[in-house]
This record gives structure tokens, sequence and C-alpha cells, in this order.
């Protein structure tokens, strides 16, 4: 069954290429896909699920596809909601059509693949696959100078890529299998020991990989170019879904594979992520487009997804600590470590999933505002809200979910990152490395405040700068993407246990 | 169903009705923002010293851990339910007359049932998580309600600081919550102890954080710079919010901490940090509000030194003497607000107290019940309840510190007088504008809601038993230095009024000019000038030109040159067909994965 949220948008590109209706048969995809993602949410568990077939029998390989767990439940809806909402957002110029839908469709079903994938080889692939409809939509149809960009994203990506590859090839090659969860079973069951040295080093590829893909400071400097310049669903999707893969891979591949080797690296993690909030939040601070400034502050946002992971690391008790005493009970396992910290990993994931719904629709609203007034210059805009009482709402909405507002799902992502980094928390031992980062990342707060507040005010409040046109506000088809998102956002805010349960 | 719960949510559902169906008919939203707020008094008068909470309820579940939205039902809560729900009645009833020709009555109405519902909610928090939740939720309906005239830039600046400085208030209260959690291990209030272990250092640190959110909300020095400002907003959102509850928040929560985890948790560097930050923000604000020709502003200025007393109060470890001044002044400081609000609105939005004069003939009962409000809160011996509860907040001075005790005494002398002030320029003497003198008394939606919170004003101090737990006894008066202190109270108020007398009776412009006080000290110059263009836009600003050149511009672009120089093959393909370099790009690395792994 899950092939066949893979397959549909991949059969509704192929049909487009021959010539059906792009937008009918891009939409057509992407609402199937739509209800059997909330279908796979309820009944996850269930095998129909799972599916596997044997692509290449030495070395064995599968183009395999099942739900591990909740957390790929929760990126697989976050990719078929965000895909909708990134369809029926945005303009296709005229006559190009297919390509703009068609790459949409191939965004979208290489997210899903990813995260659906149980083979480490597909696994990768199809993040592979997304990446590039993404370069030809930025190359082709982006805005500004397009093809700087299109090259930039290009050279660093694919250096993510490389450097990504180099760890996930080490680590198979280690454990000779290409099926993750039998990677993962034998590393927790002590059959597979990666020693220290190693995991350091797959470690290090792989957060340095990893994190090129999702913009972990100082690697970050091509998201909000790209993401300015880029077409509405391509940032929509990118910035919403397909970045966040990165973060998912460390969850899904460095934690569970090499946690003494995360651990290793825990402290330059920390000051990386700081860097990701506190440096970039400034940059983001004082961009004068608001384009710009979605794209910075998507990267900042990252910073709290990194610390719940750190946190996680941070949590680790390797295998040296057997024999002693734990919660006051002797460990009585010889081989293998264990976390400590079990809130930070649900948190993590929870901020991902707010983060994508809310980050795509803010590119759709700042696509809806380019469109009606022509341009996304700050001090060009002014006092919209009257003229489009609509944007103004859902503008504000996502606006105050993106800076952590309760109610909405930022907040409890935000929130339960906060508390997974102070679980450890000891009071006699004073504040340790993952307290004092998360006191960066709480001003962090402050200053999403000031840049998101400061822009609202510059575009919706004050003096109308453009004379009021009626055409300004939001058409209806301009809202059905934008509800789904804001009603998401909403379910997510009211009521986490939604996504939480999940975790069983 | 637990009636709490409908208290709880019922100002919700209000405003959720109100944004998704009325948003187009104004008089429908207002009936049913007010309909609930009543409903909600009446429910907060039935649950009036009810001790049963309800079982919580899970919101976000991890394994064991859960963060749980709860409801707290004791004296405290309910008692303060009932002042947050009446006033917040009145203020309804008023702004049903005052607000009726604004073109966004709906948006306005519906605000306020989502202030009501986040107010309930601190109120009624069980743990601190719910706390912070619905603290961030007043911080909005505060920032859409001061932002109600959004088209001017003054109102939409004021909301924007507003929520930033709570923001930055936010960032110490969020950060104390966590290591709260740690120290206690829990995040529910009735179950919160500290362990002998703790160091007085980190505890210390601690409570200071936790303070930090007090500072914000209660607009503390030096965060106190937004709650001036924020009287952009229309007068009945600061009658209810920047002057009767959601301000008091600050002292609410402190004082709920202190019940959780007891008095002595302060009695250390955290409470006489609370306690100076308290005495030297009642005592500026005061000389600020000496200056001012707003009389809005005076009334803010007001409102920020009294809360400084509540703080101070809270600091000495007599949260009691806090909590009881915090019930009283919550009534007269309304009452004042609507006043002002009677008087704006009758003289055609003009706030400037030089330009009115003579309104005591023109408007008598505004004239009366303001004159009853200004005498409770200027503290008239006996018989108005801001005499009451000042003089616990005197007395914990007096037992607690004696530097504070005679700030706190300059402060009473200073409120007199500025009060006098501004009720000796505003009522009598001759009209000196025209809007103010086409004034006329206000309608009954108006008057009645001042001339029921003037009786609070009075009367409140007696409302004892569960409504006002924390009203000590009044007969006995206090074992030591009682009568001193009623002396410097007396004293005080004699030489207040005899001073604004003398200086303003008749007076058509201002005999004195203290332009430091007028100027606030300087400090809302500093930070617009210095904290907010150098600390953070020019810090910003370097940081940015880093990012680009250091490392978009070195890294990126010299990683960029190097790939270049792979020749002809890059170089063609940038130039030429991106299509084909992109499929090409994809197809080579699936070829390396291919390579390498087989």
């Amino acid at each position: 069954m899950l092939a066949l949220l893979v397959a549909l948008p991949i059969i509704a590109f192929i049909a487009i290429l021959a010539g059906a209706p792009a937008r009918q048969a891009a939409l057509g995809a992407g609402l199937a896909n739509l209800a059997l993602g909330l279908w796979a949410a309820f009944t996850w568990e269930a095998e129909m699920w799972a599916s596997s077939v044997e692509v290449l029998a030495k070395p064995s390989l599968h183009l395999a596809f099942g739900f591990s767990d909740g957390m790929s439940v929760i990126m697989v809806l976050l990719s078929v909601i965000v895909t909708v909402a990134a369809l029926l957002s945005g303009r296709a110029p005229a006559g190009r059509e297919i390509l703009y839908y068609g790459s949409s469709l191939l965004i979208s079903a290489g997210a899903i693949g990813a995260f659906a994938a149980t083979d480490l080889f597909f696994f990768y692939a199809f993040h592979e696959l997304a990446l590039i409809p993404t370069f030809l939509m930025i190359g082709i149809l982006g805005r500004g100078d397009r093809r700087e960009v299109a090259w930039k994203i290009t050279i660093y990506l694919g250096f993510g890529s490389v450097v990504l590859l180099a760890g996930l090839v080490w680590l198979a090659n280690l454990a000779g299998t290409f099926d993750i969860p039998t990677m993962v079973a034998a590393v927790k069951n002590g059959s597979l020991v990666i020693d220290p040295a190693a995991q350091k080093g797959i470690a290090a590829l792989l957060i340095v990989g990893f994190g090129v893909l999702v913009s972990l400071f100082p690697f970050h400097s091509w998201a909000a170019p790209a993401y300015a310049s880029a077409p509405a669903p391509t940032s929509m999707l990118h910035a919403g879904v397909l970045k966040k893969f990165g973060l998912y891979g460390l969850l899904r591949i460095a934690i569970p594979m090499v946690p003494g080797g995360m651990n290793d690296w825990l402290t330059p993690l920390l000051v990386l992520l700081v860097g990701n909030i506190l440096w970039v939040g400034l940059v983001t601070v004082s961009q004068k487009r608001l384009d710009l400034m979605l794209g910075n502050s998507s990267v900042m946002h990252m910073g709290y997804i990194f610390l719940a992971i750190a946190a996680l690391a941070a949590s680790y008790q390797g295998p040296a600590l057997a024999g002693a005493l734990v919660d006051g009970q002797a460990v009585t396992l010889s081989s293998v470590g264990r976390f400590t910290n079990d809130i930070a990993g649900p948190a993590a994931v929870l901020l991902m999933f707010a983060h994508g719904i809310s980050i795509a629709m803010l590119f759709g609203l700042a696509d809806k505002i380019e469109r009606s007034t022509g341009t996304l210059e700050l001090t060009d805009l002014g006092g919209l809200a009257k003229a489009a009482p609509s944007l103004a709402f859902l503008f504000g909405l996502v606006g105050f979910a993106s800076i952590g507002l309760p109610g909405l799902a930022n907040f409890a992502g935000e929130v339960m990152v906060f508390l997974s980094a102070f679980k450890n928390y000891d009071p006699a031992a004073g504040l340790g490395p993952v307290q004092i980062a998360c006191i960066c990342a709480i001003w962090g707060v402050v200053i999403s405040a000031i840049y998101m507040l400061r822009a609202y005010r510059r575009i919706f409040q004050g003096e109308s700068v453009r004379a009021t046109e009626s055409s300004l506000d939001l058409t209806p088809a301009d809202r059905i993407p934008a509800l789904l998102l804001a009603v998401t956002l909403l379910a997510v805010g009211l009521f986490p246990n939604l996504l939480l349960s999940l975790f069983k | 169903m637990n009636l709490a719960w409908v208290l709880l949510f019922l100002p919700l559902i209000a405003a959720a009705a109100n944004q998704l169906y009325f948003k187009r008919i104004a008089f429908i939203a207002s009936v049913i923002s007010v309909g609930s707020v009543a409903a909600t008094f009446g429910i907060s008068l039935m649950l009036l010293g009810a001790d049963k909470s309800p079982e919580p309820l899970r919101w976000a579940t991890v394994g064991d851990f859960s963060i749980e939205i709860g409801i707290t039902l004791d004296q405290l809560s309910t008692g303060m339910m009932v002042v947050v729900t009446g006033i917040g009645l009145l203020v309804h009833v008023f702004s049903l007359a005052y607000m009726a020709d604004d073109s966004a009555k709906a948006r306005y109405f519906t605000c306020l049932s989502l202030f009501m519902f986040s107010m309930t909610g601190i109120v009624l928090a069980s743990n601190f998580i719910m706390t912070f939740m619905f603290w961030e939720l007043v911080g909005l309906s505060s920032y859409l309600l001061i932002g109600h005239w959004y088209q001017k830039d003054s109102a939409a600046d004021a909301a924007k600081k507003a929520f930033i400085t709570n923001r930055i208030g936010d960032f110490g209260f969020m950060i104390g919550i966590l290591m709260l959690w740690g120290i206690t291990g829990t995040l529910t209030f009735s179950e919160m102890a500290v362990p002998a272990t703790v160091s007085t250092g980190v505890l210390g640190a601690c409570l200071l954080c936790v303070f930090c959110g007090a500072v914000g909300k209660s607009a503390q020095m030096p965060l106190h710079v937004w709650l001036p400002d924020a009287m952009e907003g229309p007068t009945p959102v600061s009658a209810l919010i920047h002057a009767a509850t959601m301000v008091a928040a600050g002292v609410y929560m402190l004082f709920r901490v202190q019940l959780s985890i007891g008095t002595a948790a302060f009695d250390n560097f955290a409470g006489d940090t609370i306690a100076w930050i308290g005495g030297i923000t009642s005592l500026c604000a005061a000389l600020m509000a000496t200056q001012q020709n707003d009389i809005k502003r005076i009334l803010a200025y007001s409102t920020l030194s009294q809360l400084g007393y509540m703080v101070m109060a809270v600091g000495l470890l007599s949260g009691e003497a806090g909590m009881f001044h915090l019930f009283t002044h919550a009534w007269f400081k309304a009452l004042l607000f609507l006043g002002s609000g009677a008087i704006i609105y009758a003289c055609h939005h003009e706030q400037d107290i030089w330009k009115m004069g003579g309104l005591l003939k023109k408007m008598p009962i505004t004239g009366l019940t303001f004159a009853i409000g200004t005498a409770a809160l200027i503290a008239v011996p006996f018989v108005t309840s801001g005499f009451y509860s000042k003089e616990e907040i005197l007395a914990a001075a007096f037992t607690g510190n004696k530097v504070l005790f005679g700030i706190a005494v300059s402060v009473a002398f200073l409120t007199t007088f500025y009060m006098t002030r501004a009720f000796v320029v505003t009522f009598l003497g001759k009209t000196r504008s025209d809007n103010a003198s086409h004034a006329h008394e206000v309608g009954p939606m108006m008057f009645v809601p001042l001339v029921l919170l003037a009786g609070m004003a009075i009367g409140s101090a007696w409302l004892t038993g569960p409504l006002n737990a924390y009203v000590p006894e009044h007969e006995h008066g206090h074992a030591e230095g009682h009568g001193l202190i009623l002396g410097a109270s007396i004293a005080s108020l004699l030489l207040g009024l005899f001073a604004g007398f003398a200086l303003y009776n008749g007076k058509d412009k201002d005999p004195v000019s203290i332009p430091l006080f007028r100027d606030r000290f300087k400090i809302d110059w500093i930070y617009d000038n210095i904290v907010v263009k150098y600390f953070q836009d020019a810090f910003a600003a370097i940081v940015h030109f880093f990012d680009e050149f250091l490392i978009n511009g070195l890294v990126v672009g010299g990683a960029g040159r190097i790939a270049e120089g792979f020749g002809g093959l890059f170089r063609r393909v940038q130039s030429g067909n991106l299509q084909g370099y992109a499929f090409a790009f994809g197809i080579g690395v699936i070829l390396v994965i291919y390579l390498t792994v087989f």
C-alpha cells in the first residue's frame, strides 16, 4: 500500500508527460495520496502497508517500504498534506504546466519514498530523485538570479549528498545489509557492534551530510536565496517537506546506529545549532524582503529540531555503563547502550511536522502577496489588512504559529523540545551544555517575535501604501490550501496527542 | 461535566463562534461575548470557595510524561475568578456603548472573549506549562486589542512593543520553569516541593528567572516601557487588561509559586531582588506620573507604581498583602480607567487633561465615581478599600526593610499628589477646550458600570471570606509600628492633597516642569535609539554582513570556484542546458552509489 503512495505521483507524472491535463492529474494524485495518508495514520500498524520487491539478489537489495514507527507515518502525513497545498498554491506560467506540476509531483514522490523506504539504498535514492526537479524548478521557473541560485544549491546539496553517501556506505559495509530495521535491531541487541572510532567517523559524515541538507550552520547559505527564487510550490515542498529528510535521517539512521558517535560530537553539534538559532536569527532580523526573511527563518528553526536530536544523543548511556546503577537498579545488559531521554525524539518529530506545515503556508501566502502587490520588499508594503482581511488573518495566524504561539502546532513542538533539553538536568551538577544551548534557543523565541511582528507590522498594519483594491485579498481558490494548512496547525496545536499517540 | 471546565472554555467557544460565523454581524458578536462573560461571572460566583479540582486532561503525552491541562480550584483561584469575570462583565457592558460606532466591533468583542479565555486559563492553571501557554495567549489578546486601530502607526507600534517586551520577560520565565521542573521534578503546582539538597544559589537563580516573566507581564522595570504605550488601545481594554487583570497576572503567578513551594524558598537574594525591583518601579513610575498630561498615561504610570507595590510585597515574603492590594486595586483602577474612558468619549477623544477642566459639573456621575476611585487609590483612611490594602503593604515593608518602607511612603505621597493634580485639572476650574465644553454625562450603559465599580472601590476590603481569602483582620492592627505606619500614611495623604491643590487649583497650564520625569527618565529613548538601533539592528546587520561575505562569499564561493575548476563539463552545463545537467547529475549520483556499493 505504501508503494502506492509513492507510485501515484509518478504515475500522474507519466500521464502528464503523455498529455493528460497537468493540473487535474497532479491534483488527482495529490488528493488520493492525502486520503491514503490519513488512512495510514489510523491503520499504519497493519501489515498491508509494508511491501518489498527484490531488485537485486546479490547483494540483496529490496525496493521495500513500510512504517517502521510513528515517525515515518508523521513524515508521510506531512508530505501528503503539503503536497496538496503546494499544488493548489501558486500559478503555473503559461505553457509551463508540464514542468510545473510534473516537478511538484516528483518532489512529492521522492519525499514520500524517502520517508517510507526501509532500505538504505532507496532511502537515499528517493531523496536524490526529489532534488532533481527542485533544481529544475529554480533554474527554469525561478525568480531573480535563478541560474546562480540553482548552481549554488546544486553544488551545496551535491556536496552534502556525497558526504552523506560516504557515511551510509561505510555503515552499510559494516552492517552487511541495506535493510534499515535489520541494522537497527542488530545494533540494539548487540549483534552488530561498531567500534568507537568508526562510530565517530560515521557520525561525523552523517552530521555533515544530513546537516548540509537541513542547512545546519554554517552550511545554511544556500537555503534562503533558493527559497526566495523558487516558485511557490517548490519552496513549500522543499522547505516544508524535503528538507526534513536530513533530520529524519539523523533520527532514523544516525541516532540508533551510531549513538556513541553522535554523543562524541555533542559539543560541536550544540555550537552549530546555536549558530542556526542566534546567528541566522540575527541574519533574519536584518532581512528587508519577506521571502528572504522567511527562508532564513526556516533555517533558524532547524536549530530547535537539532536541539532535540542533540538532547537525545546526549542522553545516550553507552555499554560501558553496564553493571552500574541506573535509577537504583543495576544495568544487566552487558553490550548495549540506552537513551534516557524519551521526550526528545517525539519532540523533534512534532516540531518537524509543525514547521513543515507552517513554513509551507508562509511561502504560499507570501507568493499570494507578491501576486497581488507585485513586491515583497517590506518597505514597499503597508496597511494590507484593510484591503485583504482574509490574507491578513491567515498570515497572522501562521506567523504567530511560527513564533510559537500556544494553540498552534509549533508551540507544542518547541515546548517539548525545551522540556527534552532539560529532561536530564541535574540541579546539583549545574547547567550542562545541552541546557545552555537550550537557553540560547529560548532567546531565539524573542528573535523570532522581533522579525515576524516587524514584518507583519510593515505589510499589514499602518497606512495603506497601495490603493485598496478588492482583488488584493485571497480568492476562494487561494483560501483552500491556506485553510488546509491552518486547520492542521490548529488541530495539532490544540491536540498534540493526535500525533504523539503514534509513538508507541 | 465539571462547571470549572465550562468556566474555562465558554469564552473560547464565544470567540471561535464570533470569528467563524459573526464577523460581519457585530451585534450578535457583542451579544455572544457579553453573554459568555455574564455566564462565567455567574459560574465564578457559584464556584467561590470550591476546592475540589477536576481531573486534568492530558494535552501532550510521551511515555510516562504528560503535559496536562488542569484546573486548580482553591480560595486564591476562585476569588481571582470573581474579580476577573466581574470586572470583565462591567467592561464588556461599558464597551457596548463605548465601541458602538466602531467599524470593527465584532473583532473587538472576539478579542475580548479571547482575552477572557486566556486570563481564566492563567488563573485556573494547575501546572506551569499551562500557565505559560495562557500567559502567551493573554500576550496575544493584548497585542490584538492594543493594535485594534492597527492603521494608526502608534497603535500598531505599541502592540508590537508590548508583545516583544513580554517575550523578553518570557525568555527568563521559560528558563525558570524548566529549572524548577528540574529542581522539583514536577510541573504541577500542588505537587511542588523543593528538596533540601538544592543550593540557595540555584534556587534563587531559578526563582529570579521565573520572576522575569512577572517583570514582563506586570510591567516592572526595566521592562515597564510597553504598558504606557499600551494605552493606544481602546480605553475599556486599558481598564480590563492593562490595569485590573492581565498586568496583575505576574503578581498572581508569583504568589501561586509562593503557595506551592513555600514562602521560605524566597527568603534569599531572590526575594530581596524582587522587593527592590518592585520598590524602584513603584517610585520611578510615580515620579513619571506627576508630569504626564494624557489622562490615560497618568493612570498607566499609576498602575505601574501600584504593581510595584504588589511585587515588593511578594518579594518581602508578604504575598498575602500583595494579593490583597491586587484585589482592591483591580476594582478601583478599572473604575478610574472606565471613568477616563467616559471622559474621553464625552470630550470627543480628547485625552489631554489641560484641554479639559470643569467636567464635574458637566458629568456629575462620572466625576463623583472618579472621585471615589481616586480616594481609594490615594488611600483615604477607614472608608476606602485601598486604604486597608496599602496599610498591609506598608506594614510588610516596615517589617521587611526600612528603606523600602521609606520608598513606599514617598510613593503614597506622590500618588496622592499626581491624582489630586489629575482630578483638579480635569474636573475643577474652567473648561479649556471646545471639545470639553460640549461634554455631557454619558448614558446608563456607561455610568452603571462606573457606579457598581465605585461601590466595589469602597466595599471590596470588607468582602472577606471565600471571595477575598487574603484579607487580613482589619480591626486588630499590627503589633509592631502600627501607629507609625498609620501616621506616615495619613501624613503623606494630607501632604499630597495639600501640594496638589496648592499647585494646580485654578491653573491653566502646568506650573511645574521636570523634563526628566516627563520623558520617563529617557528610558524609552535609550531603548529605541540605543538598544534597538545598535544592539539589535546594527548587530544583526553586522552578523548579516559576515554571513553574506564570510560564509557565503568565501566558503561557498570558494567551493564554487573549485568546482568550476573541474573544467569544461561544468562550465558548458552552467551556460547551457540546465535540464540536461540536472538529469546528468541525478544519473551520475545513482551511478556513484552503484559503483561504490557493488
